[in-house]
């Protein structure tokens, strides 16, 4: 760049004149009405991202809660072409279905968290399993029904019993350990590094600095993360399908099939019977009203930790 | 000789010297936490190991003209999964099309103090919850509520523009448009939720900065506070892929299963993820087989889209 | 270096740039600074000093509506600049901003290339010149030429940090802005990058009105023609201080012999 210097002030050369030029807002500007486009656009499109969301719990509470009665607790579903009967197997089903999920992932998810966060330095073995965390994280919830299935349900590996609600809680629990995993890693650390300093400075062990030091100063988040995991296991239906299946009886234990909200949900929307529509629309309403409450309570966990 | 000063009994701290109970227990919790560590990778393998074995007589069998036929015949026993893996594609590609500037400028919305703070934290907190509804509630509302009400609309587009492939048949219920518009229901929570967290980010100095040149606000947006977000954005939009072509509930309840390849959005279509949903309980000898198989082609399908979501977001916050 | 004492003093015939008109900006119920009068020179550099919470980094802020962007703060009173009250509510805080231009605390170069830096903000203020030239013109005013004219090409972030602050300041008199605010811009720099920049600052009085607020009272003395001393005091029965613009007057007069008893205290570092 030969260029000769040019500090010589020349004010203004090749910048539109000011002269006379007022600073009131000119809403004609090509900048100001290009402006207040994007806003519109943008406001148009929240508004349609937030719809989808209120038309769909109307329809939940219109269809669903409309049909909300003791006996719906209580009764079994009809049989094809039926009136009446209620959703009371699939309610307790979903229970504890989820229940055995969270039974094997909490645990699992929870230690696995606590090596990651804890002891793991960043050698390869740490590395993999963050890896294998997130490539699990990321595997379609339906894969994980399809390997239950290959696994558990056509070897038949439960007391020759193929399908069942264990097989279900296993899959679902596959579903689970990431996130689990993920937020008592991130929730672990978040707690200052000095709490461990001072638990170890009045010579306690590694074992109880992390028991009974860090792990109550890290409960909030974990226990968010649980709850939310939780909820989302509820109204799984993928890994459910060809799994714990689905069973018009009562729960006849955790060896054998087991009819769950969603699977009831899915099998009865595609009914050509209007009791079992109505039924499907009614589960909806457990289920969403079940998985939003949590999702509103683990909400308010973590607000109300917060100081 | 005694002292008058008070030394502690030596057995006042019984554990001074850590007794060999309490050493195991510690190695014991540490090992505990590794296997449990550990066994993420095993389940994974597991999963890996299980579907690619399952796979082996299909594959034997079909080979790699399963991935370009599409003839799908439980009686003659032949199987190609090109209608599904079509499917797949192009309902999740399109399904993106639409939610990405959905998801962004909803993003943008409640980032960009353009609305007084209650009102986005509203709009944001509904986005959220929507991300908590069960995809099969969404496939129950698909099915009951939007697929009847947007039929006269997507007629309307055959009618009007059924010389196009794309819109060559009448819509007569389920179908890969309904399918597509349910999936923008499902990522969009993803993409709005990633988007704002990235636009959060971006420190608020370089806006200031923007803004002290004299841009608007959609000038310090599209010139400086977009392109700053880029690769967490990018990476979300990767990730929302990901979920959509793996999304099987909702989809499977609306797209209407079909066997036969079309390329009509208005016709009944058919993706890996509901195929497998459809016809795995009731499969047996080489269709099993052949299911693992598909099912393989979308484990590689996410497994490559969430690894390239990753090194996005990893390659390009290099330049930023 | 040019000492202020023997800078021209300013006279009755200097016109005044921007005046505040009894502003009292709050944020939310709190108020911040009240009350503030002021006359800001045109073709002068002008320096806000006092202690920490007198409210002048949020009077510099207010003279180019950057306090906007803050969710609720608000400001009574006037400030006129060009005949014009700029907080009028048909004013457009954009033109406003194009007109009086800002360097900022931390240096914040945007993450695009050192020539694009220059470039974006000339470009969306209308510049149809030769933008090589007005790149080249606006680094050498800023003394930061030497360093960039090899890597151009390269992010803003490979400078240091005084050579981003000081390609801050080309960005910043690249728009050609008729006044530029300075919100503490050495506070995060080295002495030697400190000093260039000050060297840059008498370059830049010839052409520009400068308003720069300072920690550093020596700074005050080597740049500034005029200071304005601002001051917080407790409020009678409200928590915290309000903050208050205690003198004005050529600096010389502020550090030698300024009217308050408070003035003094503050220059003479007994208190603050």
């Amino acid at each position: 760049m030969t260029r000769t210097q040019t500090l010589a002030p020349k004010p203004s050369q090749g910048f539109p004149s000011r002269e006379g030029k007022s600073m009131l807002f000119d809403p004609s500007l090509p900048r100001n009405r290009i402006n207040k486009l994007c806003t519109t656009v943008a406001g148009t499109f929240a508004t349609i991202a937030v719809l989808p969301l209120l038309l769909v719990l109307l329809y939940v509470l219109w269809n669903g809660g409309r049909l909300i009665s003791p006996q719906l607790f209580t009764q079994l579903p009809p049989a094809p072409g039926m009136e009446g009967g209620g959703i009371g197997n699939a309610i307790i089903g979903t229970i504890i279905v989820t229940a055995i999920a969270s039974l094997i992932a909490l645990p699992v998810g929870v230690g696995g968290g606590i090596y990651l966060s804890e002891y793991s330095r960043s050698g390869w073995f740490a590395q993999a399993v963050r890896f294998a965390n997130d490539v699990l994280a990321g595997v379609p919830s339906i894969i994980s029904g399809v390997f239950v299935y290959g696994l558990i349900v056509a070897t038949r590996l439960f007391f020759n019993q193929s399908y069942s609600a264990m097989a279900g809680g296993i899959a679902l629990a596959v579903l689970m350990l990431p996130t689990v995993i993920k937020t008592t890693d991130e929730g672990l650390k978040l707690v200052p590094q000095e709490l461990r300093w001072g638990s170890y400075g009045v010579g306690a062990s590694r074992f109880v600095t992390i028991t009974r030091v860090i792990l109550p100063a890290a409960f909030t988040p974990i226990a968010t993360g649980a709850v939310l995991a939780i909820a989302r296991a509820a109204g799984e239906t993928a890994p459910l399908i060809f799994t714990a299946l689905f069973s018009p009886f009562w729960p006849e234990g955790i060896f054998n099939p087991i009819a769950t909200m969603s699977v009831l949900i899915f099998n009865f929307a595609i009914m050509p019977y209007e009791a079992q529509n109505a039924l499907a629309w009614t589960a909806s309403f457990v289920l969403v009203v079940m998985i939003l409450g949590a999702n509103l309570l683990a909400r308010w966990i973590a607000r109300a930790a917060r100081p | 000789m005694t002292s008058d000063v008070a030394i502690p009994r030596a057995d006042a701290f019984t554990l001074r010297r850590r007794p060999a109970s309490e050493r195991l227990l510690d190695i014991g919790f540490r090992q505990l936490t590794i296997s449990l560590a550990a066994l993420v990778g095993l389940v994974l393998l597991a999963i890996v190991l299980t579907v690619f074995h399952g796979s082996q007589e299909a594959m034997a069998t079909f080979g790699l003209k399963f991935l370009t036929t599409s003839s799908w015949d439980p009686v003659n026993g032949t199987y190609g999964a090109f209608t599904a893996i079509y499917g797949t594609l192009v309902s999740s590609l399109l399904s993106l099309l639409i939610a990405v500037p959905l998801g962004v400028g909803t993003a943008i919305f409640i980032t960009e103090n353009l609305i007084p703070k209650i009102l986005r934290d509203a709009i944001g907190l509904m986005v959220e919850l929507l991300a908590a509804i069960p995809s099969v509630v969404l496939g129950l509302w698909a099915i009951f509520v939007m697929e009847p009400f947007l039929r006269p609309f997507l007629n309307f587009l055959h009618q009007s523009l059924g010389w196009i492939p794309l819109f060559s048949t009448p819509a007569q219920g389920p179908g890969m448009a309904p399918a597509v518009l349910i999936l923008v229901v499902m990522v969009l929570p993803i993409i709005t939720a990633i988007s704002r967290d990235a636009l959060n980010q971006v420190p608020d100095e370089l806006r200031q900065g923007a803004y002290g040149v004299g841009t608007t606000r959609w000038g310090a947006l599209f010139s400086i506070i977009l392109p700053a977000a880029v690769s967490s954005i990018t990476g979300g939009v990767m990730l929302a892929l990901g979920r959509a072509m793996g999304e099987t509930m909702a989809v499977t309840m609306i797209i209407g299963n079909a066997l036969n390849f079309s390329f009509s959005l208005l016709a009944p279509a058919n993706t890996i993820a509901s195929m497998l949903a459809n016809q795995f309980g009731e499969a047996d000898g080489i269709q099993v087989s052949a299911l693992m198989y598909a099912a393989l082609i979308l484990m590689l399908l996410t497994f490559t889209v969430n690894v390239l979501a990753q090194w996005v977001v990893r390659r390009l916050s290099l330049r930023y | 270096m040019s000492s202020p004492v023997s800078a021209p003093a300013p006279t009755a015939t200097d016109t005044a740039c921007m005046s505040l008109e009894n502003v009292t900006i709050s944020y939310g119920s709190f108020e911040a600074v009240r009350n503030v009068h002021l006359e800001l020179p045109k073709a002068r550099v002008t320096a806000f000093i006092g202690p920490s919470g007198c409210g002048k980094s949020t009077v510099l802020r207010a003279l180019n509506r950057m306090n906007d962007l803050i969710p609720g703060c608000s400001l009574k009173g006037r400030v006129v600049f060009d005949g014009h009250d700029i907080y009028h509510p048909k004013v457009d805080p954009v033109e406003v901003r194009r007109r009086i231009g800002m360097v900022f605390q931390k240096p914040n170069p945007f993450p695009k290339t050192i020539y694009e830096n220059i470039a974006f903000g000339a470009r969306i203020n209308g510049y149809r010149g030769d933008m090589d030239e007005l790149v080249e013109r606006s680094l050498r005013k800023a003394a930061v030429w030497d360093e960039c004219k090899d890597k151009l090409q390269e992010s803003g972030f490979s400078l240091s940090g005084g050579q981003q602050q000081r390609l801050c300041i080309a960005r910043a008199i690249a728009t050609e802005p008729e006044v530029i605010l300075m919100d503490e811009p050495c506070s995060a720099l080295d002495p030697i990058s400190t000093l260039k920049i000050e060297e840059t600052m008498h370059e830049l009085k010839r052409n520009y009105t400068i308003i720069i607020v300072t920690h550093n009272m020596q700074q005050a003395v080597r740049v500034a023609d005029m200071t304005a001393f601002f001051n917080a005091e407790a409020v009678e029965g409200g928590s915290g201080k309000v903050g208050y613009l205690g003198e004005f007057a050529e600096t010389e007069v502020i550090f030698n012999s300024p009217v308050q008893q408070s003035t003094l205290d503050y220059v003479s570092g007994r208190f603050g």
